[in-house]
């Protein structure tokens, strides 16, 4: 087991860290060679139906497989049924209305949805082949290696250079001169560099909106995760910052893997090679509304020639 | 045309449109005012009394001077007094704090909605309830006659009464952090303990401060439970485990009592230097929790 090894072993991991910040868990060194293919890849009908004549997927090429996977939080069912395989370097999009559970499911993939009380996960979510539901899996680890944006910004009420420094200190970098490094290489790439290279001493607190969420963005990458989750990263921004975000993205996209919820089609479209429809219907029982994949396919298809008429409505305007 | 433009703005401008509200406002403010004048003046009246009487005693030797074997004799000090509260007070909070910054921790991110932790909260409601006398003869009952008088039965007697508003406010400050700030640490790949630790206690870090403080000021000044935990002396005794103590707030009980001018005196001194450890108590709690803590600027 070399990266993939989640389960507990917070102690190992402290004294390696410390001594050789290279092989922080912070940077896994992916080596698909060494992943099993899952015995079971139980999405690869649907998946198979997906990409269509881009021929069958190699197992290692990819990262999550979700099968049947449903989320209650308590009695309520708020998503359910979703089947689908996020590749390797490439960009995932979720669309689909409000409240129809694309942070639900993104919250999944690195377990944010544990520290929900009453959040109950159901299916299968397998990363790298490996069940992230497992009993044996430490979630910190699987935290450790998927990073996530959050919907609304979060910084810590510390500095901005403590912000970013944060995520790698954990990973136990300890080093001034490589977080320094880190930290503006980080918010480099997140497009914030230039505006507060002058006052990383100054809190993250104080800055609009739309910087605050590229610090988020900051904060993340500066921990190399292996997978980024974005939950509508740049609903706060400009389009000049929304633009360098999705170039980000786009560069990112050769290191990492990304998923990104978003409400914009156009950026779906631009940014994204697979994209994931989501819809609510409402239960007829309870007058609840519970969230469904409708559609998973290569973004351009998703686009032009949707097979569900529920997705062809959405991404042209006319859901209703 | 030109009508029509400034019609919607121009509304703006007629303030008398509303004068019931102008009222209201007049009132509301004349009232608030005056609310804060007459929270004002007892406080005032207080400070003024104690260092315009204080201060004719206060002077470094009172601090350190021993205090007169006979309260009919004039001068002497509070130098047993000022040692005994300072170190009776610190070993009370080295006890109620750390113990109750911790149960507050166990209470809010890992026991909340538990058995354990609402049994826990109601007895911390109770204790705060309990007059600080009855702590006292517990302590009284149960180490006192025991171990003796010493300065530590205080102490413990005054642990008991801070471990309580140390818990209740220490959770309440903690309740404030956003979940948010929890959740951006943990997807940062960071444990529950080090998410406690680097996030959520650095962003309480005031407000726990403040509570605590709020509770050492409140135990420094209590008088009841020392009375008959910690005895009396008018020697200056160290030791906080053994041998009789004794402390501003019982020697200001004892010598107010008195009808000679010079145990009066001594009162309103000790009265001064204990108002003067709680200010400065405050204050640096005020410097610590700003220093330390959320950065916002
Ligand atoms: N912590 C929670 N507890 C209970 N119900 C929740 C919780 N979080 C989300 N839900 C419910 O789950 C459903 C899906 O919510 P989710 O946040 O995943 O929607 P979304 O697709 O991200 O919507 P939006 O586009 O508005 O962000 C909603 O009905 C919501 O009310
Ligand atoms: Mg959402």
């Amino acid at each position: 087991m070399s990266d993939l090894d989640l389960r507990s072993h917070a102690d190992v991991t402290e004294s390696q860290t410390a001594a050789d910040p290279e092989a922080a868990p912070g940077r896994p060194t992916a080596d698909p060679s060494s992943v099993e293919p899952s015995a079971v890849a139980p999405s690869e009908p649907e998946a198979a139906a997906g990409p269509g004549d881009e021929g069958p997927l190699d197992p290692s090429q990819a990262v999550f497989e979700l099968a049947d996977l449903a989320v209650h939080y308590g009695e309520f069912c708020a998503v359910r049924g979703v089947d689908m395989t996020i590749r390797k370097n490439e960009i995932t999009a979720f669309i689909g209305p409000s409240g129809c559970g694309k942070t639900t499911v993104l919250r999944c993939l690195n377990r944010m949805n544990d520290l929900v009380v009453g959040a109950r996960v159901t299916g299968q979510v397998l990363y790298h082949g490996v069940d992230l539901y497992d009993d044996r899996v430490d979630p910190v680890e699987v935290r450790k290696r998927i990073g996530m944006v959050f919907q609304k910004p979060n910084p810590f009420p510390k500095s901005i250079y403590d912000n970013v420094a944060f995520g790698p200190k954990v990973a136990g970098i300890r080093k001034k001169a490589d977080l320094d490094e880190i930290v503006e290489e980080a918010l480099t790439k997140a497009a914030l560099w230039d505006e507060v290279k002058d006052r990383l001493g100054k809190s993250g607190i104080g800055l609009s909106g739309g910087q605050q969420q590229r610090l988020c963005i900051a904060r993340t990458i500066a921990t190399r995760p292996e997978v980024v989750l974005m939950d509508e990263p740049c609903s706060a921004l400009d389009p000049i910052a929304t633009a360098r975000i999705e170039d980000l993205m786009a560069e990112l996209k050769h290191e990492y893997t990304i998923v990104i919820v978003t409400h914009n089609m156009q950026q779906a479209a631009r940014v994204s090679d697979r994209t994931a429809f989501f819809t609510a219907e409402v239960n007829d029982i309870d007058d609840t509304r519970t969230g469904l994949l409708v559609e998973f396919d290569a973004t351009e298809r998703i686009f032009s020639t949707p097979t569900d008429q529920r997705t062809e409505n959405y991404v042209t305007g006319r859901f209703g | 045309m030109t009508d029509t433009m400034a019609a919607p703005g121009a509304v703006l401008l007629q303030s008398t449109v509303r004068p019931g509200r102008r009222l209201r406002n007049v009132a509301a403010t004349v009232w608030m005012w005056g609310a804060l004048l007459v929270a004002l003046i007892p406080l005032g009246a207080v400070i003024y009394y104690l260092v315009s009487k204080g201060i004719a005693v206060f002077n470094l030797s009172f601090l350190t001077e021993d205090i007169p074997a006979s309260p009919r004799r004039t001068g002497g000090g509070m130098g047993p007094a000022v040692v005994g509260t300072l170190i009776i007070t610190l070993t009370a909070a080295v006890m109620a704090i750390p113990t109750g910054i911790l149960g507050a921790i166990y209470l809010h991110e890992y026991g909340a909605k538990g058995k354990l932790a609402a049994v826990t909260r109601f007895m911390a409601d109770v204790m705060s309830g309990v007059p600080s006398i009855v702590m006292g003869l517990f302590i009284y009952a149960t180490w006192v006659l025991v171990f003796g008088l010493s300065g530590f039965a205080g102490a413990l007697a005054l642990a008991a009464l801070m471990l309580p508003i140390v818990i209740r406010s220490t959770e309440e400050m903690l309740r404030l952090v956003p979940n948010e700030l929890r959740e951006a640490s943990y997807a940062l790949g960071n444990s529950k303990w080090r998410t406690i630790v680097t996030v959520v206690l650095p962003a309480a870090m005031a407000g726990i401060t403040s509570g605590a403080m709020l509770a050492v000021a409140r135990a420094a000044g209590e008088t009841a439970p020392l009375l008959f935990c910690v005895g009396v002396t008018s020697k200056v005794n160290w030791n906080v485990f053994s041998g009789a103590n004794t402390a501003l707030s019982a020697q200001i009980f004892a010598n107010a009592q008195t009808p000679f001018a010079g145990a009066q005196e001594r009162a309103l001194g000790a009265a001064f230097t204990l108002v003067a450890i709680v200010f400065l108590l405050t204050v640096l709690a005020r410097f610590i929790s700003s220093r330390y803590s959320v950065k916002t600027r």
